[in-house]
């Protein structure tokens, strides 16, 4: 049985309060008035800052006309709406400032709420995906698996905690409590209101409040109640006589499988294609698959390692985490397949509607959006390439870094621009975040994993998996 | 006296085969050469084969079509002949590497592995038309083969192999 050590659980729990606190900074900074919003881009300004361009446009309306005009040039399709504006007569600068500044403050609004949801999605669908992993594994009747399952139950121990979180905030989202999604604002299915958006009009079947809402709860409620069976027949296999719970937990990993990939991409398509509703694309729902795939093979990869290092896990040897390795090392690539054949087709042909998705992140998100490239495809290619590589343990836990941390950066690119553009930083609400959901991620995994056996005993394979030898 | 001359001791079984390895091994002979008709696990760890270094070359030969393909694409579409096709723009390679990407994957993979195959068939000497080396031609059937070559100690060979359960033992003249 694993001890859950008090230094670590002292550590989540300081993780959990200094992130918790680092939150609550970030709602409580936020401003609330345009005139903040208007100090705020003053400052930037001075700075010169990635605001400069909209300060510019704002206070030197007057004698700097031409020179706005060619800022707004360079800045392309990014602030579409405003180079019209800026181009209109200088009559109407004063109501095009007003107008802006609601946008700015929306968008600084946000800010706190889409840090939080960065880290909240990324931790749930990691969650979740190791726990298909584990299925995966049952369903295919892996042999060398075994003695890694219950390290996989820990971290989809997890599950409970996060969705309980998540569906407050999908609760707190749908009764607009902040304003991430576009298409949940007033009006934007009312043809007579100025807010009306035809395109979210025409999409209106599926873009709904509340089927937004009962769905997501659906997604979060079903993926739970597959966990919690799941855990239980494997706890009562241990001691079983009969093989009657391991083909339950058979049956049950295949009806979840079933289950997972439709509400997969249906929760990909709710709760992060809808926060661009114009935009669409058909391999999105894989795309957000793969990034968690490969971040979950890391996770496991992670803990094994540290419980083994811990001397928990004695059967598992080196060959255990090259396997792990070889997946995070494969699923790397497959990561960088599906990001290329998503950018390449919509770059390739060039349409405006679809285009725009990636223009606003190589204007807003240069560093970030390229920057994945050599996190997630480059360097884990390179470091995991070599057989002998892959079984060490301390090489795994760096490239596992690497990954992380560039993973994180894709769910970053993915939720930013759509809701607070141009004015993203990375400060104390997004590390908070990361920090929140990391303590509660230590805290609830290895308070799992330390209620029960490291080894699943009543596994058929079991004898095999600590013989598998690569 | 004779010193090209080898014993030939055959087996009918990997196990058995792998425990005569083992103990040839221990007696400090030099096993010249085992013959079996499959792969058999463990084998080339047990004779001490150095680990096959045929992943490197693919690698390095990988990154020579990568870089081929660099060249090629650079060399036709942006240096040699820079049109404007369908307003891609080829004002440099980089502003038009996404469409160049499919041609720079396969040709890393065509590299690498035509290039490693051709490497394995000259390092095991393997072409059309090469003379077969059978010792004995039911070792592609069901029989293991352990060739050892002897240097004037022929019976304390024999003794050694007799204890090894194998099927049968030859000495033979090799030219």
């Amino acid at each position: 049985m694993y001890q859950f050590s008090s230094k670590l659980k002292i550590s989540a729990i300081a993780l959990m309060v200094v992130g918790l606190i680092g939150i609550i900074i970030g709602f409580a900074s936020a401003p609330s008035t345009e005139a903040e919003v208007a100090e705020i881009l003053a400052h930037q300004e001075s700075h010169g800052t990635h605001g400069e361009a909209h300060a510019t446009k704002e206070v030197a309306h007057h004698d700097a006309h031409a020179e706005v005009a060619h800022e707004n040039h360079h800045e392309g399709v990014k602030h579409d709406a405003h180079t019209v504006d800026a181009h209109e007569t200088e009559a109407h600068a004063e109501g095009h400032s007003d107008h802006h500044l609601a946008h700015v403050l929306h968008q600084l609004q946000n800010r706190p709420w889409a840090a939080f949801y960065v880290a909240l999605f990324f931790f749930t669908f990691v969650t979740i995906v190791v726990f298909a992993f584990l299925n995966i594994q049952r369903v295919a009747q892996a042999g060398w698996s075994i003695v890694l399952f219950r390290v996989m139950e820990g971290i989809s121990g997890f599950l409970p905690y996060v969705s309980v979180i998540f569906i407050v905030f999908l609760v707190i989202t749908a009764f607009h409590g902040n304003h991430l999604f576009v298409w949940m604002a007033d009006g934007t299915v009312d043809p007579t209101s100025a807010n009306y958006d035809e395109l979210i009009a025409n999409k209106q079947a599926w873009l709904n409040t509340p089927r937004w809402l009962i769905s997501g709860i659906i997604y979060l409620v079903g993926w739970n109640v597959f966990r919690y069976l799941n855990r239980k027949y494997s706890l009562l296999q241990d001691n079983a006589g009969d093989l009657v719970n391991y083909y339950k937990n058979y049956k049950i990993g295949v009806a979840f499988l079933a289950f997972f990939i439709f509400t997969e991409s249906m929760s990909v398509w709710d709760w992060i294609m809808g926060l661009d509703p114009h935009w669409f694309s058909t391999l999105f729902g894989w795309y957000v698959l793969a990034t968690a795939l490969v971040s979950a093979l890391t996770v496991i990869a992670m803990v094994t390692v540290y419980l083994k290092s811990k001397g928990y896990l004695e059967v598992v040897n080196n060959s255990h985490l090259h396997d792990l390795a070889k997946f995070m090392f494969g699923f790397s690539i497959f990561w960088s397949y599906l990001w290329f054949a998503q950018f390449m087709l919509i770059w390739y042909a060039d349409m405006p509607e679809e285009t725009v998705y990636f223009v606003q992140r190589f204007d807003d998100y240069k560093f970030l959006f390229l920057g994945m490239i050599p996190l997630n495809f480059i360097l884990p290619v390179l470091m995991l390439v070599n057989s002998d590589f892959k079984r060490i343990p301390q090489i795994v836990l760096g490239v596992g870094t690497i990954i992380l941390v560039g993973h994180y950066i894709d769910v970053f690119v993915m939720i930013m621009p759509g809701t607070v553009g141009d004015q993203w930083g990375f400060g104390i609400t997004e590390i908070a975040s990361i920090l929140f959901f990391l303590g509660l991620f230590i805290y609830a995994v290895f308070t799992t994993i330390s209620k029960a056996p490291l080894i699943a005993k009543g596994n058929p394979f079991l004898h095999e998996s600590e013989h598998f030898h690569y | 006296m004779s010193t090209n001359k080898v014993i030939h001791a055959l087996y009918n079984d990997d196990d058995v085969l792998m425990d005569a390895v083992k103990t040839v091994k221990e007696a400090n002979h030099h096993i010249e050469e085992v013959f079996t008709p499959f792969p058999v696990h463990g084998l080339d760890k047990l004779l001490g084969l150095p680990h096959t270094r045929l992943a490197i070359c693919a690698f390095l030969y990988g990154l020579t079509g990568l870089a081929f393909a660099i060249w090629m694409t650079n060399y036709m579409m942006i240096d040699n002949w820079p049109q404007d096709i369908g307003g891609k723009p080829s004002f440099s390679w980089i502003v038009n590497m996404p469409a160049f990407v499919p041609i720079m994957f396969e040709l890393t993979v065509f590299f690498a592995a035509h290039l490693m195959v051709i490497t394995f068939y000259m390092r095991s000497r393997l072409w059309p038309f090469k003379e077969a080396e059978n010792p004995d031609p039911r070792t592609t059937d069901d029989i293991f083969l352990m060739e050892i070559p002897v240097h004037n100690n022929e019976e304390e060979l024999t003794a050694l192999l007799n204890t090894t359960n194998a099927v049968e033992i030859k000495v033979i003249e090799k030219h």
